[in-house]
């Protein structure tokens, strides 16, 4: 693996990525212990595992896969005289669009993970864990498993961690290439060896029903990967980075039009879109303008870069005050991307100027649902095909007047009626860029069809038609 | 929070009595038992909610997304407890999303809505999404008349397409096993085979590869769907993708005439529902009883009618002359000359082999025949066999209870089958009545049954038996016939007749009834509703019975058969 040799940015708080790209840095367990790795295990060992789950919730740490979810409320579903064993996941199917920070700790720097995972375990009393890591990443796993072997070598993992008593097995799982793996059910599923369909919720939360029907607790690799930062710093330490309920640090992964993508850390809610895209990442590409922005990786909906939002604030008395904000305004944080109509998400930050075609774009956002719906629920399943083949006529040049109205009432007829939120992920770009760029939707969408059309392609393109479907 | 809001309620709770819920189905309050499904509850207490992959017998996978309804929990004061209305019932705090109705059981103080716009918006996407890909040829698919996709369509369906798009193309005709063959363009994903396999018939063999709208359902590599239960699948696949190899294209089932009736083909007795038209038989499907088959049969036994239409069946009474050549006759005569040979002999003369697979009431006829004739060997052919712990009994034959009742069989079934066969062979039988079972079979060789001075058969089928018989009496198969049979659980029930039979081939009772009154008279029964009263009359544990109190679905004699 070629890390690229890059200096943080000033303004970032480097916390978990403190040893990506550093200088003299290698992902083996002496240059961890070194830098004093595995200390915080020691102290967390020390502690009663309800004191860590105390200080989990006293961080406010939300989950940092996606749907932001406090990481302390998810610890204390479990029971702490639970009789059923506890299992522990981590989830690294890290596979949103635009999300590339995942792979960077397991790559360089694995200890801290299986730190973070030690003293997660040890707080809800899971004996046994999985790292389920996207078949994409071989070397990935090739990593963990070094890793993992030279923690199990040190005392940090297996019978009786550093003489406390409590006994850890931590297992690499390897993912197939499936994004719907991502999804914690269906993750559970695949790990338990079947196809990986999403349960239903209820009754199959996996904090009480998850693997093997056991209580389970699935967090993302950055999510756990903190858990190491609050043992040592204390909830109450680490709940002052950041702002509240957006606590910590976010890793943003820009990648896109902009001078320099790429990853970057910072205190939650820090700085804004305009100081992001401009400041950080050098501003667009010589002689464009920035069109659009999807924060939080691809299913997060779009922003219009020329768009104003209207946002409610909290005034210091407690008031709220209506106002309006620019895009570049945009604090990156959990609560104001979800005010302006979208999420903080994965942290994928995607970036298009002006020389993209938005129909393009949604094509390709559509053509991955469309690709990696698991096909179990119906909506799901008929519509993101639908929705594909529908843009990929739009953006073909075959478009036909009906289509931005069916695709979004097909768009519609899937968000919040599916049995997982890959229903949302896919209905949301395609809800968002119809509503944000209507013009562009109705110029591709050109042709009257003739009443009796059996399908548009016959008509519009008859030697284009069987391509088109493949 | 106001003042008013934290007051305790003026209102007092209505409490549902023991093991019952209060909900609330479309604005009405209603009690129901608890661990009730709430789609049930619902489609029992307000309207019927449409379904695919939904069903009682099996696991919620909540894949079709057709049976999303509104659901609410009881609103939750600062006291954690409900919020009670006036009416004396918890104010209701409505979930935005519309949710399954299929995975869940009812919840005390929980509002269910089958009715709104968001839920008739749904419904109708689904059934569009269910659409697109689908084939829209009902003309020339088997499911038609009988697919959840036909019905729902005309409500929730719209008479035209949005789709321009082209369908996605899937295999058809695809072999799956010997009894099946699936359509992968018509399935709608609901997995309820792949559940059916796993969960009843203990046959992990179904399953999905590939993915989203190219979904396919197969059998697992280098494996055969050929388990004894594999046609249930065909019943519960709410489209067309699964067809019986047997049945497809055979038949419209708009032109079925429906007959309940029960399978005789073991012990279990699972009750079917038979399929005619102008006097054939075209299938077999099992019947909901959840006291004997839940809703399933196997395979073996559904299709095993196809011997009721057999170009050999037995059509004619006939006589055997001097010559050895076989006279046909009318019945009556036939069953005259039946009883003249029989008369003849003495008891101990005469043999007799009966059949388990006879009904009650043709076993009843038979042991008064035995007594008038003073017969003192007979039984009936056992058939043991291996269960299989699903349905198929270790009892082969679907009247044992019956024989053993009547007193036809004795008290160790069929033991003295081999003692009348040698008996027949040493020639101290002379006479041999054979009711619906092959006596050669049984052991008896066919030169000894050639010398027996008479031999009357009853019986559908030619065998060896039928010819060396001096009379040959035709009767019906099961599905040609009414009558009781009991079985190895214990429980009486009823077949009707869904055909005639075959030619002059009569009822088996009449026969039997007719040759009772030429060997010892008379007693006046037209009606096999009479026959049972006086079978009742006689034998305590059926007292009080009669055919039309056996209903559709049976009655448990477990007890009084001290079984």
């Amino acid at each position: 693996m070629v890390s690229i040799v890059k200096q943080p940015h000033p303004r970032e708080r480097r916390l978990i990525f403190k040893n990506i790209d550093r200088p003299g840095w290698a992902n083996d367990i002496q240059t961890y212990l070194a830098d004093g790795g595995y200390a915080d295990l020691k102290k967390a060992l020390g502690m009663k595992p309800q004191e860590i789950v105390g200080e989990m919730k006293t961080s406010q740490l939300r989950g940092r896969g996606g749907a932001g979810f406090s990481c302390g409320m998810k610890w204390g579903f479990i029971r702490p005289d639970e009789k059923k064993p506890v299992y522990l996941i981590c989830n690294a199917d890290e596979s949103e669009p635009g999300t590339f920070k995942d792979r960077y700790i397991i790559h360089q720097d694995p200890h801290q993970l299986i730190e973070g995972m030690v003293i997660s375990c040890f707080a809800v009393n899971a004996r046994l864990a999985y790292i389920y890591i996207r078949g994409e990443f071989p070397e990935g796993a090739r990593i963990l498993e070094r890793a993992l072997a030279e923690a199990k070598e040190q005392g940090f993992l297996g019978k009786n961690i550093l003489g406390s008593g409590f006994d850890l097995e931590i297992y690499v799982h390897r993912g197939a290439g499936a994004y719907i793996c991502g999804e914690e059910t269906g993750l559970i599923e695949s790990l338990e060896g079947k196809r990986p369909y999403p349960r239903i919720k209820p009754p199959y939360f996996p904090a009480v029903l998850g693997l093997y029907m056991s209580p389970t607790i699935v967090n993302n690799v950055e999510t756990l990967c903190n858990a190491k930062h609050i043992v040592r710093m204390g909830g109450a330490e680490f709940a002052k980075i950041g702002k509240p309920n957006n606590t910590g640090t976010r890793i943003l992964c820009v990648s896109g039009d902009v001078q320099r993508p790429g990853y970057y850390e910072f205190e939650v809610g820090s700085l804004t879109m305009g100081e992001l895209l401009n400041d950080i990442c050098g501003g667009p590409k010589p002689g464009r303008k920035f069109k659009a922005v999807i924060p939080g990786g691809s299913s997060a909906k779009v922003l219009r870069a020329d768009e104003k939002f209207k946002i409610k604030t909290k005034q210091p008395d407690g008031s709220m005050v209506d106002k309006e904000i620019a895009f570049s305004d945009i604090v990156m944080d959990f609560d104001s991307l979800a005010a302006v109509g979208s999420m903080a998400g994965s942290g994928g930050v995607i970036v298009m100027d002006d020389s993209r075609d938005v129909v393009w774009a949604l094509n390709n956002i559509n053509e991955f649902y469309a690709h990696e719906s698991c096909g179990q629920c119906t909506p799901c399943r008929e519509g993101s095909l639908w929705m594909k083949k529908i843009t990929d006529r739009l953006a073909g040049g075959l478009g036909v007047e009906q289509d931005p109205k069916t695709l979004k009432s097909v768009a519609d007829n899937i968000a919040g009626r599916t049995i997982c939120a890959f229903g949302e992920a896919c209905a949301w770009p395609v809800q968002s860029f119809l509503d944000k760029f209507p013009a562009e939707f109705a110029a591709a969408a050109k042709h009257h069809l003739p009443e009796n059309a059996r399908t548009a392609a016959d008509v519009l393109a008859p030697d284009r038609a069987g391509a088109l479907h493949s | 929070m106001s003042p008013a809001a934290a007051a305790p309620s003026a209102v007092e709770a209505v409490v549902a009595p023991l093991g019952m819920v209060n909900i609330q189905v479309d604005g009405k309050w209603v009690q129901v038992p608890k661990g009730t499904r709430v789609i049930e509850a619902v489609s029992k207490n307000g309207t019927y909610v449409p379904r695919y992959c939904y069903h009682p017998k099996l696991s919620s996978p909540g894949n079709c997304r057709m049976c999303l309804i509104e659901m609410g929990p009881p609103k939750m004061g600062p006291d954690r407890k409900p919020v009670i209305g006036p009416d004396g019932y918890p104010e209701i705090s409505w979930i935005p999303r519309p949710q399954i109705c299929c995975s869940s059981d009812v919840a005390e103080g929980t509002g269910y809505r089958s009715q709104s716009a968001l839920i008739d918006d749904c419904r109708k996407g689904v059934m569009e999404f269910l659409l697109i890909n689908h084939p829209l040829d009902c003309t020339i698919c088997d499911q038609a008349g009988e697919c959840r996709l036909q019905e729902f369509s005309v409500e929730f369906g719209t008479g035209e397409s949005r789709f321009l798009e082209e369908k996605v193309k899937k295999p058809k005709k695809v072999d799956l096993g010997p009894r099946i063959v699936l359509d992968d363009e018509r399935c709608i994903m609901c997995s309820r085979c792949i559940r059916f396999s796993k969960e009843i018939a203990h046959d992990d063999v179904l399953g999905f590869t590939e993915r989203g709208s190219h979904t396919v359902l197969t059998a697992y590599p280098g494996r055969q769907f050929d388990n004894n239960y594999s046609l249930n699948t065909v019943d519960i696949c709410p489209v067309g993708a699964l067809t019986s190899k047997d049945f497809r294209f055979k038949m419209r089932v708009w032109f079925l005439k429906e007959t309940k009736s029960f399978c005789t083909s073991c012990g279990t007795g699972c009750n079917t529902t038979i399929g005619t038209r102008e006097n054939v038989m075209y299938r077999q499907t099992p019947r909901e009883n959840n006291d004997v088959n839940e809703v399933w049969m196997c395979d073996h036994g559904r299709l095993n009618f196809h011997f009721v239409q057999h170009e050999s069946r037995l059509t004619q009474p006939l006589i055997r002359q001097q010559s050895g050549i076989y006279e046909p006759s009318r019945l009556a005569e036939a069953v005259a000359e039946a009883a003249g040979q029989l008369r003849h002999f003495k008891g101990e003369e005469i043999a007799m082999i009966a059949s388990a697979r006879a009904t009650n009431e043709e076993l009843y006829l038979a042991a008064k025949l035995a007594r008038q004739l003073k017969i003192q060997l007979f039984d009936i052919v056992p058939r043991a066999q291996k269960a299989d712990g699903i349905l198929v009994s270790e009892d082969g034959n679907p009247n044992t209870n019956g024989a053993r009742l009547l007193k036809v069989a004795s008290d160790s079934p069929g033991r003295y089958v081999p003692v009348i066969a040698n008996k027949v062979n040493d020639g101290s039988i002379k006479a041999l009545i054979c009711l619906g079972e092959d006596a050669a079979a049984c052991g008896a060789t066919p030169a000894a049954l050639e010398k027996l001075a008479s031999l009357v058969v009853l019986g559908i089928l030619p065998s060896p038996t039928t010819a060396a018989a001096t009379v040959i009496l035709p009767g019906a198969a099961f599905s040609e016939k009414r009558g009781s049979m009991i079985n190895a659980k214990g429980r009486l029930q009823r077949l009707n007749q869904a055909i005639t039979p075959p030619g002059n081939a009569t009822d088996d009772w009449e026969i039997l009834r007719d040759l009772v009154a030429a060997v010892g008279g008379g007693n006046g029964i037209y009606t096999i509703e009479d026959l049972f009263r006086q079978m009742a009359g006689e034998v305590p544990a059926l007292a009080g019975l009669s055919l039309s109190k056996l209903t559709d679905l049976g009655v448990d004699l477990k007890d009084k058969l001290s079984l």
